[in-house]
């Protein structure tokens, strides 16, 4: 089948350009965002290319010259954007073998190619592809049809490869905060409060008496920037901004509204999904009712860099450098704010801090975008503070999950319900609508979006995850998208999936109590799944699950699992903790089936670093609002995972090279919430419903 | 108004001029181009920014040039390079310890530090000496193993 990027970008000099150097440039719509997706994607183009990995440069995020693939987001960038690849560097290789073939007056079956040079039966012609490359029209559409290397074949997708981009992070410059381009300046922008805020007064004479040094400030409706060559003087001069700004109509935030129990009576659109309602007569529903409520409250990306951008407008062309994960949406998104056609924007990718979902990316370009408009000719570096990272990135949303399941006589599940409470997931940008901030800030803001969630194919929002994977007669999903949330919410890494999954396998956990059953082996018995089944049982093998005990002494050992989005990659995770007066992660166990792997130490890396992060989430994190806005405004107030709690990990990926590659960059995240819940709960005999599972959460349970 | 300060720098004596006030981390990265040292929150709080100061690990972002006068001063850029790397440099490629590589010369600098003071750091000693570095991708097991392993190698026990 015809990848579907290729459709999208139906030329081949769009994917493939072969260089006078004796490269070949890749391109990809994908992104950088510190998964080590450029790494892979150049093992699949050398494959099929039969080069070696140095003579393949890979162009990523690039309008003017590279394919349009969307967002590098929802661990799609192998499935999708390696799929385009594979094909059309195996469409290509056939298309100059065919003309080797008759330049060299031999059978295409004596034909074959090393580093980009052609053999006739084994030996050496002097023929490359580069002496071809001029000979094939390479603006023609790839038919994707094509028959890519067989896997036994390969030789360089599977291997672990070091990271191209590595070295220069470990020595100094590499980022796009790191680019001082000649005649640079700097700036800083005043956030408005929230949407709809009006500025009534800014002390522009103080604000630059702070700055102490020679700055500019630019004021447009209520968008307010600060420009100058002093980086520090912009800075402080942001800095001292909000006691020089008076606001009318700036959002008022009840404490209340932090929690995710607030949105249960909220205004919502409300969506179903699965088996008609059990209130509805279909059957039989007998049996015991067990019912619980889990939550999670509003968390952050919390980048480890303030989001930041360069622009340069000139000659009536605006050009935007981004650390943002799709460079052909931003131009679009742009385009219709500064009001220039999308031939007029140039947007190229450069690296930025790890990237998990809609941060503050995009934002920082629109801002840095309105600047250079108004200073043609000038190269502004735009940099937000830590606070405007905190206070004003898309956070995940917080989620109310209500699961209610019928057992059977025998301890089965038959009939299961979740009730899902959950701002949406996804508020990208559109071309058409609000949600880039300095947008709403403008004359006239774009009309508000109206809140969607990801459709279910594609894995959903709110609702990814919460059918649950296992064996069960009757499911259905009952989605309340609260349309009112107190806070801009929008895609992080997982969506819906990390509650959803805390909430349904900690309900498994409950279920298999209740039957008298060991947890992985109630699983198993609902799971017809091989490659579930595998992963479990793996992982169970190398955590020593069979040694657990009884549990509630402090110790703990849980298991979870999933299949991110109920149909890409499998990952079950195994966690030995003690508890006393706060979690204390001891070990950490995860095995997965990716499929297909590219790069085993990159999977294993994505594998690691999703532990650590959902346990963070799990544990730590919860974004504080009140009065105008967010007041978790540092890292002493929005605490993460440090070095001194990071437990033992142990990472294994189930080698299927039979089966196609499976997205990995979330699969781990939400069985490790899930698996430190279960694993609390055996450690105190009782179970902490609600995320964080914090020192003072364990204090309220211990003392209840 | 602005003041000349004379320190050294990777071993070269630098002589800048900047405000009294102003934190270091602008005339590294923005008069003298020292990149590596990375702005992350500028409240001591993340160890983007981590330099050695006189062999003392230093939060860059907030100490001003009128502590600097006569101190010695040491970025990531002071380490190594790609043609030639520090041996934890080396070794934080061996053991592909990153993802999105924004914590990790700050990380790289108090491991040095580390080193200087402990050749032979146990789990505990390693990460009490990070525990002022953030990382959000999650790369710190990696981390840890890199600096055991480039300690290894710094005390002759184990081949780069």
């Amino acid at each position: 089948m015809k990848p579907a990027n290729l459709t999208i970008n139906p030329r081949f000099d769009t994917w493939l350009k072969f260089q006078a150097d004796e490269t070949v440039r890749v391109a990809t719509g994908k992104v950088e965002i510190g998964q080590g997706v450029v790494t892979a994607l150049s093992q699949i183009a050398a494959e099929e290319l039969d080069l070696s990995l140095s003579q393949v440069v890979i162009l990523a995020g690039d309008t003017d010259q590279g394919p349009n693939e969307r967002y590098t987001s929802s661990s799609l960038s192998i499935m999708d954007s390696g799929a385009a690849i594979r094909a059309v560097c195996a469409e290509a290789r056939a298309l100059l073998l065919r003309r080797a073939a008759l330049r060299l007056n031999c059978g295409g079956e004596q034909l074959s190619v090393e580093e980009g040079a052609f053999l006739v039966d084994g030996a050496s012609t002097g023929l490359t592809y580069w002496d071809l490359a001029n000979d094939v029209d390479w603006s023609q559409a790839p038919t994707g049809e094509a028959i890519p290397k067989a896997t036994q074949d390969y030789r360089i997708v599977g291997q672990s490869i070091p990271r191209h981009d590595l070295p220069e992070k470990l020595t100094g410059r590499a980022f796009i905060h790191d680019w001082l381009p000649d005649g640079v300046v700097h700036a800083r922008v005043l956030r408005q409060p929230g949407r709809g805020a009006v500025l009534q007064s800014l002390d522009e004479a103080a604000i630059k008496r702070a700055a102490g040094a020679d700055i500019e400030v630019l004021r447009e409706a209520n968008f307010v920037a600060f420009v100058g060559a002093d980086e520090s003087a912009v800075e402080t001069a942001a800095a001292a901004a909000p006691e020089h700004a008076q606001w009318s109509g700036a959002p008022q935030i009840n404490p209340d509204q932090q929690e995710a129990a607030w949105l249960r009576d909220q205004p919502a659109i409300e969506r179903k999904f699965g088996a008609e309602d059990a209130a509805a007569p279909q059957g039989d529903l007998v049996g015991e009712l067990v019912q619980a409520t889990f939550s999670r409250p509003y968390v952050a990306h919390a980048s480890m860099a303030p989001s930041c951008a360069l622009a340069l407008f000139e000659d009536a062309h605006l050009t935007i450098w981004s650390h943002g994960q799709g460079m052909h949406p931003l131009r679009a998104n742009l385009a219709n704010v500064v009001g220039l056609p999308e031939a007029a924007i140039t947007a190229r990718h450069m690296n930025g801090a790890g990237c998990y979902g809609h941060n503050g990316a995009d934002d920082a370009a629109l801002d840095a975008a309105l600047i250079a408009m108004r200073m043609p000719g000038r190269h502004i570096r735009l940099q937000w503070r830590r606070e405007d990272e905190f206070g004003f990135e898309p956070f995940g949303p917080a989620m109310l999950v209500d699961i209610s399941v019928r057992v059977d006589d025998a301890g089965r599940p038959s009939d299961w319900t979740a009730e899902i409470w959950s701002p949406t997931h996804v508020q990208r940008p559109l071309p058409d609508s609000g949600s880039l901030l300095a947008a709403e800030a403008l004359e006239n803001p774009p009309p508000v979006q109206i809140p969607d969630d990801p459709p279910e194919e594609r894995g959903g929002g709110g609702t990814r995850n919460a059918k649950p994977y296992y064996d069960i007669p009757n499911s259905r999903i009952h989605h309340h998208l609260v349309t009112t949330p107190p806070v801009r919410t929008s895609a992080l890494r997982t969506l819906g999936a990390l509650p959803n999954v805390f909430a349904l396998e900690a309900m498994m956990d409950e279920l298999a109590s209740r039957a008298g059953e060991d947890p992985l082996d109630y699983r198993l018995s609902l799971l017809p799944d091989q490659r579930a089944r595998a992963v479990l049982e793996e992982a169970a093998a190398r955590a020593d699950w069979r040694s657990r005990g009884a549990g509630g002494e402090g110790r703990g050992l849980g298991l979870a699992f999933s299949r991110y989005k109920n149909t890409a990659a499998y990952a079950a995770v195994v966690v030995a903790l003690h508890v006393d007066e706060e979690v204390h992660l001891e070990k950490i166990c995860v095995v997965a089936d990716t499929g297909l792997v590219i790069n085993p130490d990159g999977v294993r890396n994505q594998l690691e670093g999703g532990v650590v992060q959902g346990a963070s989430w799990t544990l730590k994190e919860q974004v504080q609002m009140q009065g105008p806005g967010v007041t978790s405004l540092d890292w002493d107030s929005y605490p993460i995972l440090r070095f001194s709690e990071i437990p033992e990990i142990e990472a294994e990926v189930l080698d299927r090279p039979e089966e196609p590659s499976l997205g990995v960059g979330e699969c781990a995240v939400s069985p490790t919430a899930a698996a430190i819940g279960n694993a609390v709960a055996h450690a105190l005999g009782v179970r902490i419903h609600h995320m964080p599972l914090s020192r003072q959460r364990i204090m309220e349970t211990l003392l209840t | 108004m602005p003041e000349t300060y004379k320190l050294t720098i990777n071993g070269v004596a630098r002589e800048v001029v900047a405000g009294a006030a102003l934190p270091l981390i602008y005339v590294l990265r923005n008069e003298l181009g020292l990149m590596g040292t990375r702005y992350g929150c500028g409240l001591e709080q993340c160890g983007s920014c981590m330099v050695l100061i006189d062999g003392e690990p230093s939060y860059a972002c907030t100490r001003a040039m009128d502590s600097m006068a006569g101190r010695d001063v040491r970025t990531v850029e002071g380490m190594g390079t790609v043609a030639a790397p520090h041996p934890l440099q080396q070794a934080f490629i061996d053991e592909q310890a990153g993802q999105c590589g924004y914590c990790l010369s700050g990380i790289l600098i108090s491991a040095m530090a580390l080193l200087e003071r402990n050749p032979d750091p146990s789990r505990a000693h390693i990460t009490a000496a990070l525990d002022g570095h953030l990382c959000r991708c999650g790369a710190h097991e990696r981390i840890i193993r890199a600096i055991g392993r480039a300690a290894a190698v710094m005390r002759g026990e184990e081949r780069p």
